[in-house]
């Protein structure tokens, strides 16, 4: 399978709207072509296990390499192991029902399903890059859209909102460019010359000295993507002000980019620094995690809820990695598509609340269930798999870092997962709490009465966000089948390299 | 011998030939429009640029005082091109103007001293070169007829390049003091680093530095970029400083290879100061003018980075570069050169709501900021990547970090200016402009270039090759 197509969709459908005249047509194109690339990622999952079926076990597959920069040894290297694959799977989703979930974006709607659809393809060659040129061209194409989004179509403070999450994005990706340089220019391909190739790099053992020195820049910076305590700050105040559909593409896509670049390039390339600064990791990490979530129980503001609750749910993912066994990485790669599919349909039922209420104060809404009862439902159940219940994926999630976590015997790794098992207390006071004002009660403003529950388009966006949801609750074994070698491969790299030693 | 003259000699001889036509039309067309002299120039000017594709040829003449080869071929042709697209985007500003064709003559006189100062083999004829690049340039900057900024502007640039090239020929006489040659390839094995000797490089370096703006010594360019018509500042900061980045490469690579690693210090200084004094400066300007003034600043601190890399990519990135750096730097110019001929209107407040009446030039600019900004998929993300590239392999971390560090304070100021446009709102907005055909034609070509130049590797690969020959 050529998994260039999944850059070219994107991009077709990009300046296909270009061309387009009117909401209608715009709208239209984009719907397709988002359907379009959901049916590829699905064709590529298929053709993956067939490969793997028939015992291909190399570690990434499909893979297509293609000389960029000849001088500089730069390639434009793709391929995919199951990591990417879950990734790439949680992108389509969350595309397709953003898309749904604006479909009545009047304003500017040519601009801003353009910039949608250019955000995912920064997501999309992301995931798939194996060289870290591209990788690093594409994680910064995911960066500036969103500025844009936020800043025209969004809500609030929010040129300051677009302004601070611009900016300490784009530090994060100066840290990582730093990295990247500084990795680039210590590998050796045997004759002398430097190479940019993430699988060649993996096999060169880089000396320690020089991981120590480039390994924060490199996590620190993909953190800053993911929420890292306590570079968390554009998280807040940039989703609350964006759209809907950005709010969605931003938790669940754009911190996923963090994530996994903390995981694929920081650790695996250079895991012997990722031992040595794992005691770091796990307290920023638990430390996200707690604060994360005592912040939200102070909100009042439904998006500011779900965005400091996403604080908390990403310290999940930083947690998993920094424990280093397979089983909490494993963890760390579930507890992303979960929470990337879980704030994702949080962000839409909000956004479907407040385009009819108006409001996204939680004390000034009441009684919803009654008036809409498919938006209500969609919200309890979004908030369900935030607490951690089981049979939603939040709690396969996490409960896969916390057992990986406890693997881990010594003292600080226990009272970090300790505390962190803590902390889903206090998720569970604040959504509960959120789902008893918004949603339940009597109805506080009778102008509510006159509201409707949702349209067809909202309801599709919600379903498909569902399917995700419930799919990896009720039979999580085929999504860690698909991560776990990939996560091996990782694991057994750190520990090949410790012998090393 | 002759036809040598002809054939190495090929793109100053056009120019001069374009010079002396200009002349003769000057002479015989007084019912000329302007339109119509505009018409004739550019195409004049595309023959210029189309000619120089063919028919190059390596080789030296009048002993090595006149040197050439397939990189300075290459040099000349983008600066022909920078050329082109300036003077394809003066077209709204030149069409009622009185005096089109003295406007030519002075701008195409400075291109050929900046040739013949590209293609010198030895310091005497470098002066020349530089002489005749500057003093016709200080008499366009003066051509807002009416305003007096504007013979400010010209009256500052002659009083610094003066002091500038009072400094360059101090340099230049210690230099044969100490040596007793201003060939460039005789120089390099007689260099041996005495403390005479390396006065001399200091004020050479001064020298440069005045010219390319780098601070300190850039204290004229913001003024002089201000009162001056924007076609000149666009030709001030993109011809101008690009052939002197030419020479100043290949002079520190050639003559002052011995004493490299007292340089590498003096760039390593020089360009964080340029970064962080540049980027300072620019977040607290109003006028669209001065702003690309002191982000112009800034890219040279961008570049001298690259240069202090001192391998075989540093030479290769500055050049491709300063190739995207001509497309963005210009794709912004123009609009802002547009802007400012019909409606006067130059600051950032002026440029809000501007959006919503120009979409088309709005996002010329906007693509050519963030190539500036260097954000892909522009093309300024490939230039300013392989720069700070160069730099680190000499592994200096220290000044890659504050690179990257000036990278997002310098994104700051531009999403500034994009914000101003598409987010602010505005009561009196620019009204809706309707746009020439040769500006228009000369943005597009600035956007295309942008988005085209990183995805075709051909280019890298070849100005690469030809770094080898520096």
């Amino acid at each position: 399978m050529n998994l260039s197509l999944l850059i070219l969709i994107p991009l077709l459908t990009a300046i296909l709207i270009l061309f387009c005249k009117g909401i209608k047509q715009v709208r239209t194109i984009a719907l397709v072509g988002s359907i379009v690339q959901l049916s590829v990622t699905l064709f590529l999952l298929f053709a993956y296990w067939q490969e793997r079926a028939t015992g291909n076990d190399s570690h990434m597959l499909f893979e297509f390499n293609q000389t960029w920069f000849d001088p500089l040894h730069i390639n434009y290297h793709i391929g995919v192991d199951g990591i990417s694959i879950a990734m790439i799977l949680l992108t389509s989703f969350v595309v397709l029902a953003g898309i749904l979930v604006s479909w009545n974006t009047q304003k500017m709607s040519k601009e801003f399903f353009f910039l949608l659809i250019f955000l995912s393809l920064g997501a999309y060659g992301y995931f798939i890059s194996l060289d870290l040129f591209t990788l690093f061209f594409f994680l910064e194409i995911a960066v500036i859209p969103k500025f844009l989004l936020i800043g025209i179509w969004g809500s609030g403070k929010k040129e300051y909102s677009a302004m601070k999450l611009a900016l300490m994005l784009m530090g994060g990706s100066a840290l990582v460019f730093v990295g990247l340089l500084g990795l680039y220019f210590n590998t050796n391909t045997g004759d002398g010359s430097h190479t940019f190739d993430l699988l060649q790099i993996a096999q060169m053992h880089i000396p320690i000295e020089v991981q120590k020195i480039f390994f924060p820049f490199a996590f620190v910076g993909f953190g800053i993507f993911g929420a890292l305590f306590p570079f968390h700050t554009w998280v807040p105040d940039g989703h609350s002000s964006a759209p809907t559909a950005a709010s969605m593409f931003l938790a669940g896509i754009s911190m996923k980019l963090g994530g996994y670049g903390c995981l694929r390039v920081a650790t695996y390339l250079m895991p012997d620094a990722a031992q040595a600064y794992s005691p770091i990791i796990i307290v920023l990490a638990t430390i996200a995690i707690i604060y994360g979530a005592f912040a939200t129980m102070m909100q009042k503001d439904l998006k500011y809820i779900n965005a400091y609750s996403s604080v908390s749910h990403c310290g999940f993912v930083l947690l998993g990695i920094g424990m280093m066994t397979q089983t909490s990485i494993n963890g760390a790669v579930t507890q992303m598509v979960s929470h990337g599919l879980m704030t994702a349909l949080f962000f839409a039922a909000i956004g479907m609340i407040y385009d009819r209420t108006h409001t996204r104060i939680a004390a000034q809404l009441g009684g919803l269930l009654k008036i809409m009862p498919f938006i209500s439902t969609v919200f309890v159940l979004a908030g369900l798999c935030s607490l951690g219940l089981p049979g939603l994926s939040g709690f396969v999630a996490e409960m896969t870092v916390f057992m990986g976590s406890w693997q881990n015997p010594d003292a600080l790794y226990r009272i970090a997962t300790i505390l962190s098992c803590a902390s889903i207390v206090v998720t569970a006071v604040y959504i509960l709490r959120a789902v008893g004002q918004a949603i339940m009660g009597p109805i506080t403003d009778e102008h509510y009465n006159q509201l409707t529950d949702a349209t067809w388009n909202e309801k599709f966006a919600a379903a498909i966000l569902l399917i995700g949801i419930i799919a990896i609750g009720i039979a999580p074994f085929w999504l860690s089948n698909l991560i776990s070698p990939g996560t091996k491969t990782i694991i057994e790299h750190t520990i090949t390299t410790a012998t090393l030693k | 011998m002759t036809t040598d003259v002809f054939i190495l000699m090929k793109f100053e001889l056009i120019i001069a030939i374009v010079i002396f036509i200009l002349l003769f039309v000057k002479v015989g067309s007084d019912g000329w429009s302007n339109k119509k002299t505009l018409n004739v120039i550019n195409i004049l000017l595309l023959i210029n640029f189309i000619a120089g594709f063919f028919m190059n040829d390596d080789g030296t003449l009048f002993g090595d005082m006149f040197r050439t080869n397939d990189l300075i071929s290459l040099e000349k042709n983008i600066l022909n091109l920078g050329t082109l697209i300036i003077s394809a985007q003066a077209y709204s500003w030149l069409k009622n103007h009185k005096h089109v064709l003295e406007f030519y003559m002075l701008l195409l006189s400075t291109l050929l001293g900046m040739f013949l100062m590209i293609s010198a083999g030895n310091f005497l004829m470098f002066y020349l070169g530089l002489e005749l690049s500057t003093i016709p340039l200080a008499a366009i900057c003066n051509f807002d007829l009416e305003k007096r900024q504007s013979s400010e502007a010209a009256m500052k640039l002659i009083i610094s390049s003066a002091f500038s090239s009072g400094l360059l020929l101090f340099g230049i006489s210690l230099v044969y003091g100490t040596t007793g040659t201003l060939s460039f390839s005789e120089l390099s094995p007689l260099l041996n680093g005495s403390e005479l000797q390396l006065f001399a490089f200091v004020l050479l370096l001064a020298g440069f530095a005045f010219k390319i703006s780098v601070v300190p010594f850039h204290l004229w360019t913001a003024d002089v970029y201000e009162g001056s018509p924007v076609a000149v500042t666009s030709y001030l900061s993109v011809i101008s400083k690009g052939a002197f980045l030419f020479v100043f490469v290949s002079v520190l690579y050639n003559v002052f290879k011995p004493i490299a690693d007292t340089w590498y210090n003096m760039l390593f200084l020089l360009s964080v100061l340029t970064m962080i004094i540049g980027n300072l400066f620019a977040i607290r300007q109003n006028n669209l003018k001065r702003f690309l003034a002191f982000s112009s600043i800034t890219q040279m601190g961008f570049i001298l980075v690259g240069i202090s890399g001192s391998s075989q990519m540093g030479p290769a990135s500055v050049i491709y570069f300063l190739l995207i750096y001509i497309f963005s730097n210009l794709g912004a110019f123009g609009v802002i050169a547009f802007v400012s001929a019909i409606t006067g209107k130059e600051t950032m407040d002026d440029y809000k709501g501007f959006y919503k009446t120009n979409p088309f030039l709005t996002w010329v600019l906007t693509i050519s900021l963030f190539s500036l900004a260097g954000i892909p998929p522009t093309a300024g993300f490939f230039g300013k990547f392989f720069l700070i590239m160069a730099g680190a392999g000499k592994g200096n971390y220290m000044l890659i970090s504050i690179a990257a560090l000036n990278m997002i304070i310098s994104l700051y100021y531009y999403l500034k200016v994009v914000k101003a446009m598409f987010m602010d709102a505005n009561d009196q907005p620019i009204e809706k402009l309707s746009i020439d055909t040769l500006p228009k034609l000369a943005m597009l070509i600035c956007v295309a270039g942008i988005i085209v130049v990183g995805f075709v590797p051909a280019i890298y690969d070849y100005i690469y090759s030809l770094s080898l020959t520096f």
